[in-house]
């Protein structure tokens, strides 16, 4: 603990497309401690999947790391050889993903894909890779291990697939396990399954996690630290327990506020973020958050705010901050939907002709 | 409560129950196997109020979909009887059926698979219209632009095709066209599964304005606990094919009586480090057993924390009867004691 494995510095990952190029990591740094978990959300397409992609350097076409260095151990996995990240690969750093239908080959036992991925890199010689396997899915608590090498994935349910793709990723016993929405594909009993297994490896292996997630509830019960993220930038990171009790970019503050709570009784409406992402070709000036931000201020639309320390460990990129917002502010946050002055403004000029309202 | 079956249709209003299933099946004959079927849905009795939201939950493959497709009488139920507003729709063929499934709409999960591609927004919400022969032509246009006026886009968007919006604008479409013939009943089938929380949140908002300004009726399935119970007056839990426990959304959530529930519920995270740390959740063993052959008595005793088997639980089924809570009710031979 407390030493640093991996450190993001500045990283750049750009899109050439036709349409222009796409900015979908525009200046991340972040670091993960050994054995630390680190969540990252966001949501679809600000930039969390492509910053775990650029790090593995596994970014599709037409992307490109156009800038920025990825310091693992030391040493700079930007500048790594053909060799080199293929044994970075699986041997430090290994990633599962959300889909365990479409990670693991349907035409091949899930023992000999677990193997195969001891074998790739030479860690294990091939009987003791055969005997690892079965080590490693009763690690993941697959049942009946002995047997259950021998199955296809079409015969493992979806989240016996899950522990499989994460046995396959320990298997090198790698120092960071990326997961990339582990769990968006499961049942909720399930969900909690693989939650609970993550928690007990991290604790039992002190393998690092980078948790990658739209879920805040996933990230209160699985990780330290969280990095939040927006078009493509980091806008507030920090320890969990201070980002949840006091975030202080309005972008934090609205995600926890935008989803219901199954432990809390209250039926008052929830806050909505008013339009949609920016368009990475073109983003905003200023603030990317700026148009839509509930607590805008004239600053916010020319000038982009830095990260800045906000708290111990707690940094955030906003001019305004949270703790400055006035109290009716706030309440005005709440209330305000778009649907309902739309509701409303129909109620006043809606031409009552068209059938009857049932149920009355 | 009885009664209302064969009460005349001037009875109706005063019945507070607008819908009713009773004692529903639907099996599903695999073909070569010998009378061998999948038992999506296997003995459901549930009622819809007037004005409520009720929340459907339960694990995938559960039977919440098939069910979702009997009430709205577009698959026939294998024996069993849905009443919508007094009359029973199993039996209704042609214009009496169509009748009512205008009073009745859906809502679906997937904004990009249900909206035709090849159609501009303008013709996906009046070929409702066209189909019920509602309105003049000039009345149906304008009732376009006020639908989407309503559900918050833009009126003159009706020559855009569904390929120009966001997710969360093709789910505002996909409620506009579920509106349009002014339904009293919305089954909204996963409806914000599929998208991203802020839209998530946008939506569930909208669906709120919406049943409070058309006093609309909802059947709301979801496998998100948490946006059930933000958006459920009552919640109905399922379980391989039949419903287990029926309750006001706080009584579940605080007095759960079946253990399939308490399970369910203790195994959401909240979005709150804190709460996280102290949460203990009740490990399930295994996964759901296959629907083509249920466990005997109780379908949830081999995976149950308190079941006696073998013994009563693996035995004799239990019947969904009251227990806790005035309103709720349980099919637990143990219910409450845990």
């Amino acid at each position: 603990m407390g030493q640093i494995l991996l450190q993001v510095d500045d990283l750049h990952t750009q899109f050439f497309t036709s349409r222009g190029v796409v900015r979908a990591v525009d200046g991340v740094s972040l670091h993960i401690d050994a054995g630390e978990t680190l969540g990252i959300v966001g949501e679809s397409g600000c930039g969390k999947t492509i910053t775990a992609l650029s790090i593995l350097r596994l970014v599709p076409d037409p992307g490109r790391i156009t800038a920025g260095k990825i310091m693992f151990r030391g040493r700079d996995v930007t500048k790594f050889d053909d060799d080199e990240i293929r044994d970075f690969r699986g041997n430090d750093v290994a990633m599962i993903f959300q889909d365990p239908m479409t990670s693991l080959n349907p035409v091949t036992k899930v023992g000999f894909q677990i193997e195969e991925a001891m074998t790739a890199h030479n860690r294990f010689s091939a009987s003791l890779a055969k005997t690892r396997v079965v080590e490693l899915l009763k690690r993941v608590r697959v049942p009946a291990a002995e047997s259950r090498v021998k199955d296809y994935p079409h015969q493992f349910s979806g989240g016996m697939r899950q522990r499989a793709m994460i046995a396959m990723g320990l298997a090198n016993e790698p120092s960071l396990l990326i997961a990339d929405e582990p769990t968006t594909a499961l049942d909720v009993t399930v969900q909690a399954q693989i939650i609970q297994l993550m928690k007990q490896l991290n604790r039992e292996l002190g393998t690092a996690m980078m948790l990658i997630t739209h879920n805040m509830a996933l990230v209160a019960s699985l990780c330290q630290r969280v990095v939040v993220m927006y078009a493509g930038r980091i806008v507030e990171e920090g320890p969990v327990e201070q980002i949840f009790k006091s975030p202080q970019h309005p972008y934090t503050w609205s995600l926890l506020r935008s989803v219901p709570r199954v432990d809390e009784a209250r039926k008052d409406r929830l806050v909505s973020i008013h339009g949609l992402p920016p368009d990475l070709t073109n983003p905003p000036p200023g603030c990317k958050f700026h148009p839509r931000c509930p607590f805008v201020i004239d600053r916010c639309k020319i000038d982009e705010p830095g990260l800045s320390e906000v708290a111990a460990n707690q940094v955030a990129r906003c001019w305004v901050l949270m703790r400055n917002v006035k109290d009716e502010d706030v309440a005005a946050a709440k209330a305000s939907a778009l649907s309902l002055d739309a509701a409303k403004k129909l109620k006043a000029e809606a031409p009552p002709e068209v059938g009857t309202v049932a149920g009355g | 409560m009885q009664a209302a079956e064969k009460a005349p249709a001037t009875a109706v209003k005063a019945d507070p129950v607008l819908l009713r299933v009773k004692n529903a099946y639907k099996h599903f004959p695999i073909s070569g196997f010998g009378g061998l079927a999948v038992r999506a849905v296997d003995g459901v009795d549930l009622e819809i109020r007037r004005g409520e939201t009720l929340g459907l939950v339960g694990e995938s493959g559960c039977g919440k979909s098939t069910l979702a497709r009997l009430i709205t009488a577009l698959l026939p139920v294998t024996t069993g009887k849905v009443v919508f507003d007094g009359q029973d729709i199993t039996t209704l063929k042609g214009r009496r059926l169509r009748r009512i499934r205008r009073k009745m709409q859906m809502i679906f999960q997937d904004p990009f698979a249900s909206l035709d591609p090849r159609m501009t927004v303008g013709d996906i919400l009046q070929e409702p219209l066209d189909n019920f022969s509602i309105g003049s032509v000039r009345d149906r246009r304008r009732r376009v632009q006020e639908l989407l006026r309503l559900v918050g886009l833009n009126p003159n968007f009706t020559n855009r095709y569904p390929h120009e919006f966001s997710g969360g604008q093709r789910q505002r479409i996909g409620i506009a066209r579920a509106l349009a013939v002014n339904p009293s009943f919305i089954v909204c089938d996963e409806a914000v599964s599929a998208l991203d929380v802020s839209i998530q949140a946008q939506i569930i908002n909208l669906l709120q304005d919406l049943q409070n300004e058309f006093q609309l009726t909802y059947l709301f399935i979801a496998h998100d606990l948490a946006v059930v119970r933000h958006l459920s007056d009552r919640i109905a839990v399922m379980y391989l094919g039949k419903v287990v426990e029926t309750a006001g959304r706080n009584d579940i959530y605080e007095r759960p009586q079946h253990p399939y529930t308490k399970a369910l519920l203790s195994s959401i995270p909240v979005p709150d480090p804190a709460v996280e740390r102290e949460r203990a959740p009740i490990a399930l063993k295994g996964e759901i057993p296959s629907p083509v052959n249920p466990p005997s008595g109780c379908r949830f005793h081999p995976r149950c924390p308190i079941a006696r088997a073998p013994g009563v639980c693996s035995e004799q089924e239990p019947p969904l009867e009251p227990h806790g809570a005035r309103d709720q009710v349980a099919a637990c031979h143990f219910a409450g004691q845990f």
